[in-house]
């Protein structure tokens, strides 16, 4: 069997057998499984060959009538957000506090989670994408619904009703392109592609509108983004983890990977609206987290403010400079990044809250005096958010503005706002949070233990390799990247 | 020659990154004395190796490449680094001075609970400062340029309980942030304009272009921005003041000897540029003066020795800025050097102070310490002298070199920095004689002493080099042969070639005299209110004249900034969640889905089971269709 296919199988059979594993062993059991995919993954990526085209593809007929195959594969801009994904599943597993509600479901669900995330980014055929598109929103639809906070049945409705009206119209889009193929009618990728690229201006800023919406939900891009802040913050941590370091970037892959070459005129003719509304949205988003009292939820906000930026660099195919091959590398590493550094803040804000029962920023203050571990990789994790050079932040919003700017120079100023904006929340956060003297809430703060500092030190790793060594990941998607947007 | 270079540069910031990661990770594990002993060690090493590549480097420059960093589409950029004359001044001011202030650390925090930290900290700075003048491209210069941005903020704010110090670092950070936004979309114009952030290709294509073209002016302009915000100057200076906060050796380091500098060695650095936009040279010269004098009227009036100094060092800055504005590159890196050896000197005589009268810092609780720290007052008098321009010390070379190039420019331009120069010479003796005569006004309960060798020895060094540092540059006038012009001169040469219309003449030695005229006149004064009137400033709360009144307060810049623009960000933040995003965004949408509710409650009644209806509807169909054919 391919290797892509062994990725998307193991957490599948594995999400199955959870439920059978003993509770006492469910933890262990759900970190050996995803540990085992990340491992296969791992494999898969330092063997993965300098090409552009799909490796490690199965294809195999599921409904003849209708033109639909199990075709999966990697190319490299998959491969990245494979690695991605089964790196930090692992991590949130582990973060997980053992307890009693946290039942094998629990595990399972996120192990199902995997296997659907790695079909949405390894499906080559239209209509299978579209389904592990919508399997990913069942478990983590019950994660929120079942463990949430207090408000958790309204906020979790909300953000199932909203998404999912935005993937029907994905549907519809794909659907037409289908009918759009020759002959008997295929969802095979190459061909839906094809199909695209031969629509009139017309049909195609339509379609543009229909998957817009969808991914634009789901990242999600001012002013589509108000279901976000209050799942993020209702959501368990485990969830939030899920949603924001890898669910979102479902949207962003699903704009490179189907609007980006399915759609030039589209693009050309609406992704300057587009850009506008990320750039708006970075700003908007950057001057709310300002004042939130809730640390959650100023992350909540952070994290629309730094997709506004990846989603202004990559709704452009080409300007002056060339085809905008930086600007979706840059997005390429800044989801990277961005999944690292949110995973591991909301990590953080899990163990203030566990440790405090708070999240209110005004009651927090001096973990550094009583936790000097803690407030180091805080303070790490930090850097990376505002994009600190060396650190993973960096590259990826540099390449981003940069590329922004080749386009129109005055939105990259804009959105190079959110380097001082970034600088304002987060410090002042971290201010409040971690230095000056403890508050009554704080007084019995301890140190990371021994499993949160297994869940936090690979995440720190990570900061530091990104930012100082960019090229490895950089290199396995520069060819997909570039075939992507010159076409075949 | 090269060979050695090639071998030994890559070692230089090696050495301190060691000593972070070696004090960083272990911290409390490590005898306070080994990490004292591995900072300083690490500081020795790449001062060491700094003089080898100092010794060897050739005109030209030579290239150093360590690593791929950077490849993504067409933008490529790597860890390499450019030694030339210009970098590795700076690299033996960063390692030198930096070794000095490094060994005093070892007496001054000796006491701190978390003394290992800031030496794990320190080391860091210096390896960032190190990239921000090896680097040989603007991007690496960047990542340097917010690596000591970072290490300002946590030496700021390193005694963490205190919220005003933490304050103060976020300022900073946030202050230099804005800086560095107009430093990024400058370089990624560079990147646009040029291809490459790399210097060599910049400069070698820069001559392409022609003086006065408008994307060079944008790119040095916007360059300019960053500057303003490391260098502190107008409107992006209040951070520095307020950075005093964090101890006595990082306001030596960072905050007067290296980390404000770079501003000026960005500029010196893309003299090619400013040369080709007489504009931005304009924008630079003028920002530098008002500066400059500026910053010396407030300095006047304040009692902290720490923020006299600090507005002193804002004063300087303006000087080197408008050296850098009238074109005279290689007199502003001189003065940065001779600046490096003397606001260090007084910085960290002033710390000694402060450590003899236990933590002490208001001028207006000192006095009479002449007898009681000695050294202390003989190092720091030779500062003064230094900075006051009293030949033959160091101050007095560089700071006439700055001012003889800014009369040739523009006589206006020679009086502001004259004007600065009897204040500087004001308020530094006004800060010397408060402090070290007269009778003790600290009370009965405090002992002032001096402070241990490990703190003497530095500042004698620093003493040394205040009193000598200036032979470099003696001028051809004084019969001196202007030895750092001479070895800057490969790099500036190009620079100074594109530079529109010859420089005009000055009479150098006539300037010379007044302005020592000058000082002295201005010294005497100070002698006068402050020796023999024995006038001391009056306490707090005190009413005070007007003027003394807006000096006192620094022209109110600070609170002017918080009702412009902090508090109303605030606001507008409040107003985007409660209103916009609450009121307006998401009750579209949830009116949205009551819209789709209310739809749905109407297509029910389709469903009703009614068969006569379903029927009904049927037959209306089948006309329609039938009706619609026909058309």
């Amino acid at each position: 069997m391919e290797k892509t296919a062994i990725l998307i199988l193991i957490p599948f059979i594995a999400a199955l057998t959870q439920l059978f594993v003993p509770r006492k062993y469910g933890k262990r059991f759900a970190v050996g499984a995803s540990l085992l995919t990340f491992i296969v993954a791992l494999v898969t990526f330092c063997g993965f060959p300098s090409s552009g085209d799909y490796q490690y593809v199965t294809n195999v007929t599921w409904i003849q009538s209708l033109g639909i195959n199990f075709h999966v594969g990697m190319d490299g801009i998959s491969m990245l957000l494979v690695l991605l994904t089964t790196f930090l599943v692992p991590l949130i597993v582990l973060s997980v506090v053992q307890s009693e509600t946290r039942t094998p479901v629990f595990y399972s669900l996120i192990l199902f989670m995997e296997f659907a995330l790695i079909g949405v980014f390894t499906s080559l055929d239209g209509f299978l994408f579209y389904v592990f598109w919508e399997l990913a929103l069942i478990p983590i639809y019950f994660i929120c619904l079942l463990w949430g906070g207090e408000r958790r049945a309204s906020v979790t409705l909300k953000f199932f009703i909203y998404t999912l009206a935005g993937s029907l119209f994905m549907l519809v889009g794909l659907v037409f392109l289908y009918l759009h193929t020759p002959g008997s009618h295929t969802f095979d990728i190459d061909a839906l592609y094809k199909a695209g690229r031969a629509l009139d201006l017309r049909s195609q800023v339509y379609l543009f509108i229909f998957f817009f919406l969808a991914f634009g939900i789901k990242m999600p891009v001012f002013p589509l983004h108000t279901w976000q802040p209050d799942t993020y913050t209702e959501a368990p941590t485990q969830g939030t983890m899920l949603l924001s370091g890898i669910m979102l970037k479902m949207g962003i892959y699903g704009v490179i990977r189907w609007i980006l070459p399915v759609l030039p005129l589209g693009i050309a003719q609406c992704g300057s609206y587009v850009m506008w509304l990320a750039i708006i949205g970075v700003i908007y988003a950057s001057i709310i987290a300002i004042t939130r009292s809730d640390i959650k939820r100023l992350i909540a906000y952070s994290s629309i403010a730094h997709v506004g930026i990846i989603a202004a660099g990559i709704f452009f195919v080409s300007s002056e400079n060339g085809l905008n091959i930086n600007g979706v590398q840059g997005a390429m590493l800044q989801m990277l990044a961005h999944g690292v550094n949110v995973v591991g803040l909301f990590f953080i804000v899990d163990i203030i809250q566990r440790r405090t029962n708070t999240r209110k920023i005004a009651s927090l203050g001096g973990l550094r005096l009583k936790a000097p571990f803690f407030a180091t990789a805080f303070i790490i994790l930090t850097l990376g958010a505002v994009a600190l050079p060396l650190t993973d932040g960096f590259v990826g919003e540099f390449l981003l503005i940069n590329s922004i700017y080749m386009f129109n120079p005055i939105m990259a100023v804009l959105g190079g706002l959110t380097i001082i904006l970034g600088a304002v929340y987060m410090l002042r956060m971290y201010q409040r949070v971690v230095l000056g003297e403890p508050s009554v809430e704080t007084e019995n703060f301890f140190d990371l233990t021994l499993n949160e500092k297994a869940v936090l030190i690979p995440l720190l790793i990570m900061v530091i390799l990104i930012g100082v060594c960019p090229n490895i990941f950089l290199k396995v998607s520069e060819p997909a990247v570039r075939k992507l947007l010159t076409g075949f | 020659m090269k060979d050695i270079i090639q071998q030994v540069a890559v070692l230089l910031p090696l050495f301190p990154l060691a000593g972070f990661i070696i004090i960083g990770l272990l911290n409390k594990r490590l005898s306070r004395t080994l990490a004292g002993l591995i900072a300083c060690g690490a500081l020795l090493a790449s001062f060491i190796v700094a003089f080898i590549i100092f010794e060897n480097v050739s005109p030209q420059g030579t290239e150093v490449h360590v690593m791929d960093w950077i490849n993504a589409g067409n933008f490529t950029a790597s860890f390499s680094f450019l030694l030339d004359p210009l970098s590795s001044i700076f690299l033996l001011i960063i390692t030198g001075v930096g070794f000095l202030i490094h060994v005093y650390s070892v007496g001054y925090m000796h006491d701190d609970d978390n003394q290992n930290i800031f030496f794990a900290y320190l080391n860091l700075f210096i390896f960032f400062m190190l990239m921000l003048v090896m680097g040989n491209s603007y991007l690496l210069m960047f990542v340097g340029w917010e690596g000591v941005g970072l290490c300002s903020y946590l030496l700021i704010g390193f005694w963490f309980k205190n919220k005003s110090y933490n304050d103060a670092a976020k300022k900073a950070f946030i202050m230099n942030r804005i800086g560095d936004l107009g430093f990024l979309i400058g370089m990624i114009l560079i990147f646009k304009t040029f291809g490459s952030t790399d210097y060599k290709t910049v400069f070698s294509q820069a001559n392409g272009f022609f003086s006065g073209q408008g994307v060079i002016t944008s790119i040095t302009l916007l360059l300019f921005i960053g500057a303003m915000g490391k260098s502190a100057q107008i409107p992006l200076y209040t951070w520095l003041p307020d950075a005093m906060a964090g101890p006595t050796p990082v306001s030596a380091l960072i905050h007067a000897a290296t980390m404000v500098t770079a501003g000026i060695y960005m500029v010196a650095r893309s003299g090619v540029l400013y040369a080709l936009a007489p504009i931005s040279m304009t924008v630079v010269a003028i920002t530098g003066a008002i500066t400059l004098v500026f910053a010396a009227t407030i300095a006047l009036t304040q009692n902290d020795i720490k923020k006299v100094l600090a507005y002193s060092t804002v004063s300087q800055l303006g000087y080197m800025f408008l050296g850098l504005g009238v074109g005279a590159f290689s007199a502003s890196v001189f003065h940065v050097m001779t600046h490096a050896f003397f606001k260090a000197l007084l910085f960290l005589a002033a710390g000694s102070v402060i450590h003899g009268l236990h933590g002490e810092q208001d001028i207006r609780k000192m006095g009479g310490l002449k007898s009681k720290l000695p050294i202390t007052y003989i190092v720091f008098f030779i500062g003064t002298l230094a900075i006051a321009g009293i030949p033959p010390f160091a101050g007095f070379f560089s700071k006439d070199d700055i001012l003889a190039h800014a009369y040739a420019s523009s006589p206006v331009y020679y009086v502001i920095g004259l004007l600065g120069a009897i204040m500087t010479s004001f308020y530094m003796f006004r800060l010397l004689f408060l402090t070290f005569f007269g009778e003790f006004r600290g009370g009965d309960k405090i002992h002032p002493h001096e402070s241990p060798k490990v703190m003497t020895v530095p500042l004698m060094v620093l003493a040394l080099l205040s009193t000598i540092g200036g032979f470099l540059g003696v001028p051809e006038v004084l019969g001196g042969s202007n030895r750092i012009d001479k070895f800057l001169e490969p790099v500036f040469k190009p620079a100074q070639e594109k530079m529109l219309g010859g420089e005009g003449s000055a009479p150098e030695m006539a300037l010379m005299v007044v302005a020592v005229i000058a000082a002295v006149v201005a010294i005497w004064y100070a002698y006068k209110k402050y020796i023999q009137d024995k006038e001391v400033p009056a306490p707090e709360g005190q009413r005070i004249p007007a003027l003394q009144k807006v000096l006192y307060n620094k022209y109110y810049v600070d609170e002017i900034y918080s009702a412009v623009i902090t508090k109303p960000l605030d606001k507008i933040s409040g107003f985007l969640e409660s209103i916009v995003e609450t009121r307006f965004i998401d009750s579209i949408v949830n009116k949205t889905g009551t819209l789709v509710n209310w739809v749905g409650g109407l297509l029910r009644y389709l469903q009703s089971g009614n068969v006569d209806f379903y029927i009904f509807v049927m037959v209306v169909g089948v006309v329609l269709m039938i009706f619609f054919k026909m058309m």
